[in-house]
Order: C-alpha cells, then structure tokens, then sequence
C-alpha cells in the first residue's frame, strides 16, 4: 500500500517535471513572438528593443501610410491570391494524386518520389534553376506564373501525404456499394467518396495556402517586378530595422493565425458531418 | 465492350449468375471500371512537376557546364566552374603550404553543414522530450490534440517573422542580456548574442524544432501502450523501457524530424541574414550572390554541391534508420 502511493507520488512528480517543461518549451517558441508584438506599441522614441517607452500605436500608424514601406496592400493582396491559388492547386491535386495512387499502376514509385523531391530540393535550388531558365529562354518571371508553379511543388507533398492518409483509412465498400447500385463514376464521386473525404481536402488546403503565404525562398528570384509580402518583409529589413517592422510582423502573424483558426473550424464542422 | 458483357452475365438460362472474368480483356475492362482512370488523374499533377521541378533541376545541370559571359551565359560544355569551386583559394595547389585548404565555397558548404548538425542534435534533446510528453503523459486525446496543435502553430505563420521576433531578445539591451543581469550571471550586457553563432543557432533550433516534434509524436502515440505495461510488469526499470521499447519504436518518427530538419537548414539562407548579419555565408546566400552577379553557372554549381551533400546526408539518415515501416 505504502509503496503504491509512493510509486504514485513518484509518477505525480515526473508529470509536473515534463509539465514545467512543456511551458518552458512553449515560452521558447512563442517568446519572440510575444516580445515583437509588444514592441510593436512602442512608443514614438522607442527602439527596436526594451525598454518600452511609452505606449502608441504610432508605428501601426506608420505601416498604413503608404510611403513608409512601398506597396504594401499591394503585396498582402498578391501574397493571398497567390496563396489561394496554391491552396487550390494544392487540394485538387493531392485529391486526384491520392485517389490514383489507391491502386498500383506502372511508374507509381517515381511518380511518389518526384512528388516527394517538392519537398527536399531545398527553395533555393528550384528558384535558381526555374529564374535562369526563364532568362534564358526569355521569359519575364511573374509571382501569378513561375513563383505559383515552384509554390505547389513545395506544398504538394504535404497535401499528397494528408490525403494518403485519408485513404489509407478510407473504406471502399461505401463506394462499390453506390457503384452495385448503378451510379456511375462522377455520382460516386459526388456523393460518397467527396462528402467523407473533405475534412481531408480542407487540411490539404491549409498546407497549401499557409506555406504559399509564407513562402521566401521559392519566391526570390521568380516573383518578378511586383513583391508578395515575404518579400516586401525582406526588402524593409536591408533597410535599418525599426518598430513598424514588428508592426508589420505582428499583423502577418496575427492574419496567419486567423486564417489557421478558420480552416480548423471549418476542418471541424466537415468532420463531424462526414461521420 | 458491350458484348462481352452481355455475353459475361446472361451466360445462363437460370437467371443473371455475374461470372468471373475470364479473358484478360474482361479483367482489365472490370479493372479499369471502378474508380477514375489513373491516367487523367495523375495527368495534371505529373506535367505540373516535370515544368516545375524536373525541368528546373535539369537545366541548373546543364547551366552548370555553360560558360559564363559576364551578363548571361553560353552553351558549352566545360568544368571550369567546377574546377573554379574546388580551387578557389586553396585545394590542391601544388607548392602551396597547406595546399590541403578547401576553397571558401567547400568551407561554406561544411559550415552549412555543421550547423545543420549543431541544430539537429539540439532539436532532438529538446524536441524529444516534449513528443514524449504529449504522447505519453498526456491521457485524454482532446488535450493531446490541442497541446499538439499548440506546438506546431507556428510552423504556419513566416520563419522569416520569427526570426525577425529575434532582434528584440538578443541585441545588446535585448531581453536575454536583461535576464542574465537580473539573475546577476553577467554585470555588463554582453554584445555576442545578436549576429553570432549563438544567436543563429538559438533562432535556428526555435525556427525548426517544432519539426522534429511532429513525426516523432505520431510514432511515439502509435506504441501500444499494452508492451509498455507488460514490460512494467515484468520489472523493467524506466531505463531500461526506453532503451529497448519506446527509444528503437520511435526511432523513424526521429529519422523523419532529423530528415526535414537537414533539408530546411541546408537550404536556409533568410536567418543567416537576419539574424547572423550576413556575416556568415551560408551556401544559399553564396548562391544568391552568384546569381546578382549574372554568374548563373556558378551559382549552378554551388547549388549541385549543396544538393549532392543533401543527399549524401539523406542517405547517411536512411540508412541508419529503416524508415520506410513507417510509410
């Protein structure tokens, strides 16, 4: 009895040990985070470190005159059509990828491998290889063109191994059952094999649209003459580096974490429904 | 095709008995019935990566043995850049004293490496513990959920903001310096926590441990927790648990993270400038600066020599640990 209690003291301890720590780890992650948002309210003398001098939103105010950092609507607004574009690339293909990869066919092993190579060949190589090419044969890169097509090759293996996922699971006699019943291949689609499988299409999206958004090293060399907001972020901070920059980061950050909370919802609503 | 169908399930004069395929036709066309044809679907995917990946990659081979003119390149086919790579101040030069130096680019190329180790190691000892937490001590599968979820949030928003979120902790009157004179380690601020390597690996290892977090909680949380409790049972000690149960099963979900982080670091070049200065040259910002200088056949070699040490590396990991159960 005595030993059971001391066996549970011990494993008590051990929680509160790994508990202490998780928000140490958590600190660590997010910390500089934090530390950036609060001095982006520094006050109008402050610096780009503590002490705070006094609260303001002057540098908030400083990020939406225009003459500040450039384009900047411009950019945010290219970054998210580019990122929804890539977010749909992203889920129709890993949804056709996977649907075809349920059944063995000739080349399937190198098929995975290019897909999986997106995410190994390191951002800068494809920007290089793709922005000397272009040069080469002539043609003017473009954030819509070359940048969209470097983009859904980094985001496709992430995709591709959701959407795996979601088959690996899937059960295949909903869909021979709809097909015995004589519904043909577009109804199956539509009707079984889609409703169950979208909270697995939505995740797919995220990855697409949130690494898109994010996305610099693929962007460098093949956006072209007009800058997406990685890149405008890039630009201001050659220049010497002031307060409207966390301003500005602490706005990206906080419109990242919107757009995760959204498809976390939406993830959870088609989730529920689907079973 | 409707022949042999008609054929194939009114065989018989007693109702409609279905017979199994007979001739190979009939299975390919029974095959090929059920579900999309694999070609259209994989049709779009495969020219999207042969336009965009295979093509960009060839071509960096092929540019790489083109000369350079100064504002372009032409088609050729020499290794002087190649030669250029490995000669460069150093390597090989006969007469020379220590005509063993690598050349700068080989230097950088090891330094890029090295820090890719450094991080890697220091993303592990952190990162395991934290897997090993969620998986393990962590019982109820909504809180698993959420505190995972919480870990690798920022793997969503711009590396390149977190590491802008550094300035403010490491510079000379940063929160760091703060710290340690508040806990009296230091009496003076200490200059060498922005723009050095402690700086870079520090931002590094929060930038990319939440990398490693991910692929080895999924292989911890797939454990059955019945062998652990066995092994309980039967005396095991928590050492010995770990080093023969939990340690040898998780060891994919390791090769995974150390995987991801390998390929990130060895591509990164974003940190190095902000948070390093641009003092370090890293071998993306030597390629960079190839490429601003329109010597896009050098800048083609460098980037082959960092893919080729990529995959070396890649390799080493594969082969150390069998990942492919986990696939």
């Amino acid at each position: 009895m005595r030993r059971w209690t001391r066996e549970r003291r011990r494993r008590a301890w051990i929680k509160t040990g790994y508990s202490v720590y998780f928000v140490l780890f958590l600190i660590f992650i997010y910390g500089p985070m934090i530390a950036m948002f609060v001095l982006s309210f520094q006050g109008r003398r402050g610096g780009t470190s503590f002490p705070m001098r006094g609260v303001s939103l002057y540098w908030w105010e400083k990020l939406i005159e225009p003459s500040t950092v450039g384009d900047l609507q411009g950019a945010l607004l290219r970054s998210l059509v580019l990122a929804l574009i890539v977010m749909a690339f992203t889920a129709l293909f890993s949804t056709m990828l996977s649907m075809a990869f349920r059944k063995r066919f000739p080349g399937s092993g190198v098929l995975f491998y290019t897909v999986m190579a997106g995410l190994m060949v390191p951002g800068i190589l494809l920007s290089l290889g793709l922005a000397t090419l272009l040069k080469e044969v002539g043609i003017p890169p473009a954030w819509w063109s070359s940048a969209l097509g470097v983009h859904v090759v980094w985001t496709l293996p992430f995709g591709f191994l959701v959407m795996m996922a979601v088959f690996n699971r899937f059960d295949s006699r909903l869909e021979e059952a709809a097909r015995d019943m004589g519904a043909d291949e577009w109804t199956v689609f539509k009707e079984v094999t889609l409703p169950l499988i979208l909270p697995g299409v939505v995740a797919a999206g995220l990855f697409g649209f949130t690494l898109s958004y994010d996305e610099f090293a693929r962007t460098t060399l093949l956006a072209g003459e007009f800058n997406t907001l990685p890149l405008d972020i890039n630009a201001s901070m050659t220049q010497r580096i002031r307060p409207t920059l966390f301003a500005l980061g602490t706005a990206s950050t906080i419109f990242s974490l919107l757009m995760i909370a959204l498809f976390v919802i939406i993830y959870t609503i088609l989730y529920r429904r689907a079973r | 095709m409707v022949d042999q169908v008609v054929n194939g399930h009114h065989g018989g004069l007693i109702g409609s008995q279905p017979t199994p395929p007979t001739t190979a036709g009939e299975a390919k066309q029974f095959r090929r019935e059920a579900g999309f044809p694999t070609g259209w679907l994989i049709a779009p995917a495969a020219i999207w990566l042969i336009v965009f990946l295979v093509i960009p990659l060839i071509s960096i081979v092929v540019f790489s043995f083109w000369t350079s003119s100064g504002y372009g390149m032409e088609p050729d086919l020499t290794l002087h850049h190649y030669g250029e790579y490995f000669h460069n101040q150093g390597f090989f030069i006969p007469g020379d004293d220590n005509f063993l130096r690598p050349s700068v680019f080989i230097r950088s190329l090891g330094s890029t490496f090295y820090f890719a180790l450094v991080v890697m190691v220091l993303c592990l000892v952190i990162g395991y513990p934290i897997a090993y937490f969620l998986a393990m001590q962590v019982k109820s599968f909504k809180w698993q959920l959420a505190l995972f979820l919480l870990c690798m949030v920022p793997f969503w928003t711009s590396y390149l903001i977190r590491a802008v979120a550094w300035i403010p902790m490491l510079g000379r009157r940063g929160l760091f310096n703060k710290m340690l004179m508040g806990l009296d380690i230091i009496d003076k601020p200490i200059g060498i926590l922005l723009y050095s390597e402690f700086g870079y690996t520090m931002a590094l290892v929060q930038l990319y441990v939440v990398l490693c977090v991910g692929p080895i909680f999924f292989s911890l949380a797939k454990i059955d927790q019945a062998i652990l409790e066995a092994a309980r049972d039967m005396g095991a000690s928590i050492f010995q648990i770990f080093r023969e149960i939990i340690g040898p099963l998780s060891l994919p979900g390791v090769a995974i993270g150390m995987i991801f982080i390998f390929v990130m670091i060895m591509g990164e070049f974003a940190t190095a400038v902000v948070v390093y200065g641009g003092k370090t040259s890293t071998t993306g910002t030597v390629i960079l600066n190839y490429y601003a200088i329109a010597n896009y056949p050098f800048a083609a070699v460098n980037a082959l020599m960092l893919m080729l040490s990529m995959m070396i590396g890649v390799v080493v990991i594969l082969k150390i640990v069998d990942i492919r159960k986990e696939l």
